[in-house]
Formats: structure tokens, sequence, C-alpha cells
């Protein structure tokens, strides 16, 4: 491939890949709207167009027309910059993200990813501790109570949080010996006696699963790890003083990041996008996406189910639990899976 | 040659950071060129190759240590520094000294490691060689480093957890 089609392919890829990750942030927002909305036995949204399907539609024009305020005591290089990095960052993650195998379009031969680096899971991790500026600026620069309570609880709590999930992904680099999410993915085909399929999480790494479940809840600040917004203590925590399409921002950096987890979450644990082929070719073509989707799909789906389930943590359980609970258990869970693979070997 | 150019823009973006760290005089402005100045360093090992290393300098100086930086800031809530005009011992001894420094660590650095540049991805990049490195050519200095850090963290316990005598006073007080 010559540099020219490169750059045409990556460009094509990019806007591609941006496209559909918004438009799955608008839906996941109205999927946990309908979800919620079912569980506490309502409807949800149901006014605009079938089922509130054009609902996200309808909140982008109002984020859009709505008047931006400032307010006066901020401190505005910082309150302005703050919403811009969170989103930034959380939609810069998605493209190390695999989404299925080779194709070939046209003659030329791409990866279903924007790139393919070998240090592809570090680039999420160094993006996603960065993430954490965009929260951290914002409570501060907003120069509120409310806003700084949020940011500091953010802060603290995702660094906590960030070390039990680093360490529960370690078991998995062990049994892949990659840090290429491609590669991980790939060495998690065929099955065992024939059914059962060889994931990551029948492969012993089911402790490290649900280590990064209640990990990735806390880095993304939701319910029940939702301290930094917790609406009742603190009014909307760290963007309480934002509105607009500022507000917005936020709130798209935070769905992104589900996304991101969720992501992650299928590729490293659940097989990525192995699955059952078999029609024409095209099928064949389509379906490792399909089952990938599928994947996130139904991880997204708990997400929302928790958040309709669990009440919020108190702030000192949120602490204890992270660094007296999670985080031996994930090194446990990390020596044991060191020492297994070293004796098979 | 695109390397070489983003080469020199990200080491005149990293003398800038540093630059503004000490010009600033808000804590928060200057963690923030910090912050920068980290990024930057990652990116320029980057082009080196090393990119395992870029990837460590990010998540744990940028991302972890950085936002302790940007916490403890917050949790303060320091204000603007005020400056004072600073004192003559420092005008009189301290920018030849750094000169003189500077002159030095130039002069070592150009008589014994060679002239030629070094060609990128030269560098151990990947993280197996790292490993490898670490855990067999470095092995002691590793885990004596790992004791380092063991004896810091135990340090910060002592100095977190309050005296005994203290927790019992505040009892029957």
């Amino acid at each position: 491939m010559d540099v020219g089609t490169f750059i045409v392919v990556s460009v094509i890829k990019t806007v591609i890949a941006l496209i559909v990750l918004l438009t799955a942030v608008a839906y996941s927002v109205w999927l946990e709207r309908k979800v919620v909305g079912h569980i506490q036995n309502r409807w949800g949204p149901t006014r605009v167009g079938p089922f509130g399907l054009l609902q996200p539609l309808a909140d982008g024009i109002k984020f859009l027309f709505k008047e931006d305020l400032t307010p006066p005591h901020v401190y505005k290089p910082l309150y302005i910059a703050a919403p811009m990095i969170a989103v930034t960052l959380a939609l810069t993650s998605i493209s190390v993200i695999p989404i299925g195998n080779w194709v070939t379009v046209g003659g030329i031969r791409t990866p279903l990813q924007i790139t393919d680096v070998n240090i592809g899971l570090l680039i999420i991790l160094g993006v996603t501790s960065l993430g954490v500026y965009g929260v951290a600026l914002a409570g501060w620069s907003s120069n509120s109570k409310y806003s700084l309570l949020g940011g500091l609880r953010a802060s603290a709590q995702m660094v906590s949080y960030e070390v039990s999930l680093g360490l529960s992904l370690i078991g998995v680099l062990i049994m892949a010996g990659s840090f290429s999410l491609r590669e991980i993915v790939d060495a998690q085909g065929g099955t065992f006696w024939g059914f059962i399929p060889r994931w990551n999480i029948f492969q012993g790494q089911i402790v490290a699963f649900f280590i990064y479940l209640m990990a990735a809840y806390a880095e993304t600040n939701r319910i029940p790890f939702d301290l930094p917004e917790a609406e009742t203590e603190l009014v909307a925590g760290y963007h309480t003083e934002y509105s607009a399409m500022k507000f917005a921002m936020f709130f798209m950096a935070e769905y992104a990041n589900m996304i991101t987890v969720a992501c992650l979450a299928s590729l490293l644990f659940l097989g990525g996008w192995h699955g059952p082929l078999f029609g024409p070719a095209w099928l064949q073509a389509v379906l490792p996406v399909f089952w990938f989707m599928l994947r996130v799909f139904g991880f997204l789906f708990v997400y929302i189910w928790v958040r309709g389930t669990l009440p919020r943590f108190r702030y000192d359980q949120l602490m204890a639990f992270g660094w007296k609970f999670l985080l031996p258990l994930a090194i446990a869970n990390l020596v044991i899976t060191g020492l297994i693979v070293a004796l098979k070997s | 040659m695109l390397h070489l150019i983003l080469f020199l823009i990200f080491g005149a973006i990293c003398v800038a950071g540093a630059v503004n760290l000490l010009v600033q005089r808000h804590p928060i402005n200057s963690a923030l060129s910090l912050i920068v100045v980290m990024g930057s360093l990652a990116v320029e090992y980057l082009l080196l190759g090393a990119e395992f290393v870029a990837a460590v300098q990010v998540i744990i100086y940028a991302g972890a240590i950085m936002v302790l930086f940007v916490f403890v800031i917050m949790l303060l809530n320091a204000g603007e520094e005020e400056r004072t005009r600073g004192s003559r011992v420092a005008l009189l001894f301290g920018i030849p000294g750094m000169l003189a420094g500077s002159v030095l660590m130039g002069w070592v650095l150009l008589e014994h490691s060679g002239t030629e540049a070094v060609p990128a991805g030269a560098l151990p990049g990947p993280p197996k060689i790292i490993g490898w490195l670490l855990f067999h050519d470095f092995l002691l200095p590793f885990e004596v480093t790992s004791v380092l850090i063991l004896i810091a963290i135990m340090g910060a316990v002592v100095l977190a957890s309050r005296p005994e005598s203290v927790q019992q006073t505040k009892k029957e007080g």
C-alpha cells in the first residue's frame, strides 16, 4: 500500500469510526433511558418518533440551541478546555480498538480498526488515565464547592481504581503474551472439547473479569460508583456549572468511555469477534463484526441494568472496597495466573 | 525526514512547556505545563522507537503522578504565588553555574556517545526486550529499586497513620 492509499484509507476509516461511535453514544443514552424506564415501571421516551427513537436527535438539537452560560467566577481558559479534553480523550481511544478481522475492499486489504499497533492496550490505558484531567480541571476551574468536591472525588477514585483495573488485565496479557488487541483476540479462537469457547473468561480469568467489571464502573463514574456527580449531595458534581454544548461534551465523554470499556471487555475476556460463521461469503465477512457488536451491546445492557438496580456507595466504602478488597484480589489473581502459565510452559 | 521534523517540533514544545512551568504564577498552570513536558517527552520516545517506554511515560507520569499533583493543588486550593525579586546570590552564581554545567554536560555527551545519529527505531523498544533486560541483565538493580519503593511506601504509611497515643486522647477527650 503506498502512502496516498494509506492516507485515504485511514481517513475513511476514521470518519466511519467516529460516525459509528457518536451514533452509538447517542443511542446508548436512548437505551439507558428506555431500560431504566422499564426497570422503574414506566415507558421512557415515547413521544419523538417510533419508540422515541428520534429522541437523541431532539436532545442534540436542544443542546445546540440552548444558551451557553459561562458563570462570572470561573477560571475561563480551563473552564472551556476541560470539556474538550474530556471528549477528545474519550473519542481517541476508539482508534486502536479492532472490531473484526481483516477485510478486502476493492483490492485493498485492511484491518477493521483505525490503526493496528502492537501496544494497543497500553495506548488505551494511557488515554483513559489522562481522561481524569477533564473531570478534575472542570471541577477546579468552575470555582464552586460542589464542582470542586466532585472533581476531587473523581480524581481520587479514578487513580485508586486504575490500579486494580490495570492489574486485572495483566492476567490476560500473560496468557496471550502480547499487548496487541488483535493478537489477544486471536489467542482466544477455537473451543475446548468442541463446545466451550476458548474465551479468556473460561480460561480461568473469570475473577479478573469481575475485577475489571467493577473497576471499570468506577473508572467511568457510573452507579454504584458515581460519587463524583452524586446528585443527592453534590447537585451534579464536576459539571454543575456547565450548560448547553459544554455539558453535552461531558455527557458524550461519559458514554464514549462506557463504550470503550465495553469493547475492551469483549476483546479481552469474551473472545472478541469469535463466533459461529455460516452462510455465503458476504455473510461470513459481516458476522464477526455482528458478534462483536452483540457482546458490546450486552455489556452496555448490564451497565444500565446495574444502574437501575444498585444504590450508591458511601465514600469510605468506595475507598475501602478499592484498596482493601479489589487490589489484593487482583494481585492474587495475577500471581496465580503467572504460576499456572509458568508451570504449563 | 518526517521523524526528524516531528522530533524537533516536540522537542521545542517540551522546552516551551518547561519554561512556561517556571514563568506561570498559578500552581495549576505550572502543573499543566509539566504535563505538556511529560507528554512531549513521551512522543520523543515514540519517535525514537521506544513505544513501550512512551506508553509507560504517559500512563505513569502524565496519568498518575501528575494527577496527584493536580489533586493536591486542588485540595489545598492554592492561590497565585507572590513573585519576589530574586536573590542576588542566585543571580551571581546561579546563571554562571548553570551555563558551566550545561557546557560540561554537552561536552561529556559529545565526547562519549559518538556523533552518528541513532536511526529511529534502533533503540530497544518492544516490551519483550525491555522485560528481558529488566529481569536478566539488570535484575539486581531492579529488585533493589523495588525495595527502595517499598521503603518509601512504608514511610508514607507511618507518616499517614496517627500514633496510638493521639487516638487514645481523642477517644478520652
